[in-house]
């Protein structure tokens, strides 16, 4: 029996995803005494962009509209948690409220993008949207004239943790003999939430938009002969994907408690982008995997620096430099190995071998 | 309105620059149907080898017309050698597999080109050495540098000699075979693969240019250089029309028309409330306006189903 049998066999699944399950909750903990806190914080951020790739899944890897200003979304609802709970207004609204307004604005922001672009195809579409999120970012960098609303560079701080009535996630608890400092909190949200995508984006594949959305990127012409509205889809895959990564937004803004521009730039785009791309366009475990992989790959690579000084005796190459070049060349050789992506979606290997031409945009 | 005739004057000079990285881009869009996003990072390591070979040469005394050959010949050999390099390791294994692949092999290599660059170069901003004591020319109430006039002339030779090669020679016939159907070329004897890294070479070795005509502009080098130039050079192809070598000079001189007089009129037209800090959304602004005007560009056709 292979060990994928082990999650879809009747007698066995419960026990499979049971044991899942138990390790995700006891993650923190192993990680936090196997590799210290910092490593905690790092899977809580990998938990974040996990939403954040599904969401740009949902618009690359099921619709097929290339977007490379995905983190201008993220920004929207940075902002708008940012914006509504801290001193910079000093208005203090509570999550419930934000977090939903938040993923409405981004919503909004989706369809604002998409409305004028919807004729766009390809690589057309690529720019337009990079585009988009250049605008949103030197809105952001620059709104702090002559009404200050985002306080420009300096970004917004103070922002509220997550809270309600006394319980802060920023403080630190004490249950059943473990002790749950704010990452470890952070890191129980974001897993929940994270967890949430993902059966909403298994469900949304398996649904008769998810069908449709595939059957737009496979090939627009036929789909819309067989009667979608690839208008109305395309927009919903646009506003859908904007919703996932305005929540990721306003739960980055509360986990960080500062928030700047400089958070939000094109190479953020991209690598969400690479999440997608490298883990397996269209098949949510692969994305998952990849933005697992993409986001503990740098920070791993930051253990060169020590290793170079013990095996060289010296610092001879920049750490923080060398850490970017080897990404680099880890995302070549990985596209190289596997160009199909490392998890790449079933439906694409069954499908019938395609002339290029009509290939996914 | 002699504003406007300078930031005329400055828009065309700089959109010159801009129209010969483009023209990178829309080359290799225009035949392998790949967005090489490591263009612009090429251009960066051509003006970084000609201001290393400017500095060592100027310190030796030599005149200036001299260092600028070498300059400019030592950063198209490296680059056109890059480009070929590249195009055989990371693209064309690749030129079967699913669209997005060569994409995100593409922005692995631009990290990888910034990040050589700042360790053989430094993370700081590098000051080119004066070479030149340009003269300026009065005309219309502005200013024109010999410096501007030479840059502006030179680019637009080039460009009139692309235009030519790719009409006129055998290889430009081939690469426009190449272009519309790579399959029946080779069947008529065209070696696309010959042509694919032809096509990279000839990119590079222009963007070289546009790399030492960047540096003598702004007297200042630096490893992240080539982003923004790239990005602004490939809306730059996809406003004229991408694949389209003619769209890519219009668009590129048009980009860097509208983006100057832009950034020297939107202090005045919006009352101060706005200053030139907004210039690049400016030409995000005029491409998304021309693109849902016209979704395949200023000069491009309807590329059908080929998105």
């Amino acid at each position: 029996m292979s060990w994928s049998a082990l999650f879809t066999d009747r007698r066995w699944r419960w026990i499979a995803w049971s044991a899942v399950a138990l390790l995700l909750l006891a993650l923190p903990f192993i990680i936090e005494a196997l590799l210290g806190r910092s490593w905690v914080r790092i899977i809580a951020v990998a938990l974040l962009f996990v939403m954040l790739a599904l969401g740009l899944n949902i618009v690359v890897g099921f619709a097929g509209l290339l977007d490379l200003g995905y983190i201008a979304f993220f920004a929207v609802g940075a902002y708008s948690y940012a914006l509504l709970a801290s001193p910079q207004f000093a208005v203090h609204w509570p999550f419930l409220v934000l977090l939903p307004l938040g993923a409405a604005i981004a919503a909004v922001f989706g369809v604002l993008l998409g409305a004028p672009t919807l004729r766009l195809r390809g690589d057309y579409l690529a720019i337009v949207t990079l585009g988009f999120g250049e605008i949103i970012r030197v809105f952001l960098n620059n709104l702090n004239r002559p009404v200050n609303i985002t306080n420009g560079p300096q970004g917004i701080t103070l922002i509220d943790p997550l809270q309600m009535g006394g319980f802060s996630l920023a403080h630190t608890h004490t249950f059943a003999g473990l002790t749950f400092a704010p990452v470890h909190n952070y890191y129980f949200v974001f897993l929940v939430c994270a967890v949430l995508s993902i059966v909403l984006s298994l469900r949304l594949e398996n649904s008769r938009i998810g069908r449709a959305w595939i059957a737009i990127r496979d090939d627009e012409l036929a789909a819309s002969s067989m009667g979608i509205n690839t208008r109305n889809l395309k927009l919903l895959a646009f506003a859908m994907g904007a919703t996932f990564g305005g929540v990721a937004g306003g739960l980055f803004a509360s986990f960080q408690g500062f928030i700047s521009p400089e958070s939000f730039h094109l190479i953020d785009s991209i690598m969400v982008l690479c999440m997608v791309v490298l883990g397996g366009m269209g098949n949510v475990a692969g994305v998952v995997l990849g933005a697992v992989l993409l986001t503990a790959l740098p920070e791993a690579l930051r253990y060169i620096g020590p290793l170079q000084q013990r095996w060289l005796g010296g610092v001879i190459v920049d750490p923080a430099d060398l850490r970017m070049l080897l990404f680099g060349l880890a995302l070549v050789l990985m596209m190289l190995l596997r160009p199909e992506g490392l998890w790449p979606a079933r439906r694409r290997r069954v499908a019938p071998v395609h002339t290029g031409n009509a290939d996914v945009g | 309105m002699d504003i406007f005739a300078q930031q005329l004057i400055n828009g065309l000079v700089l959109g010159s620059i801009y129209a010969l990285v483009a023209l990178g881009y829309t080359m290799v869009y225009g035949i392998l149907g790949l967005i090489n996003f490591a263009h612009g990072d090429i251009t960066m390591i051509g003006a970084l080898v000609a201001l290393t070979i400017v500095q060592a040469l100027a310190a030796a005394g030599m005149p200036a017309p001299v260092v600028l050959i070498i300059a400019g010949g030592g950063a198209m050999m490296v680059c056109a050698a890059l480009g070929l390099s590249i195009e055989r390791v990371a693209y064309r294994p690749l030129r079967r597999a699913p669209r997005l692949a060569p994409l995100i092999t593409a922005i692995g290599v631009s990290i990888l080109l910034q990040y050589s660059a700042a360790l053989i170069w430094g993370k700081q901003y590098i000051a080119m050495p004066k070479l030149l004591e340009p003269a300026a020319i009065d005309i219309a109430g502005a200013q024109l540098t010999t410096l501007q006039l030479a840059i502006f002339l030179l680019a637009c030779a080039i460009m009139a000699a692309l235009l030519w090669f790719i009409k006129a020679s055998r290889m430009g016939r081939a690469m426009r075979a190449t272009e519309q159907n790579p399959d029946v070329a080779g069947l008529m004897g065209v070696n696309t693969n010959t042509v694919i890294a032809f096509t990279f070479v000839l990119g590079s070795a222009i963007g070289a240019i546009a790399g030492l005509m960047i540096i003598l502009y702004y007297g200042i080098g630096h490893y992240f250089m080539g982003f923004m130039l790239g990005l602004k050079a490939f809306t730059a192809a996809v406003l004229g029309g991408i694949g389209n070598v003619g769209g890519a000079v219009l668009g590129g001189l048009l980009l860097g028309v509208i983006e100057s007089l832009a950034s020297g009129y939107i202090g005045d037209l919006s009352g101060g409330v706005l200053g030139s800090n907004y210039r690049d959304i400016f030409a995000f602004l005029v491409l998304v306006l021309v693109l849902v005007l016209r979704p395949s560009g200023l000069l491009g056709q309807h590329s059908g189903d080929r998105a």
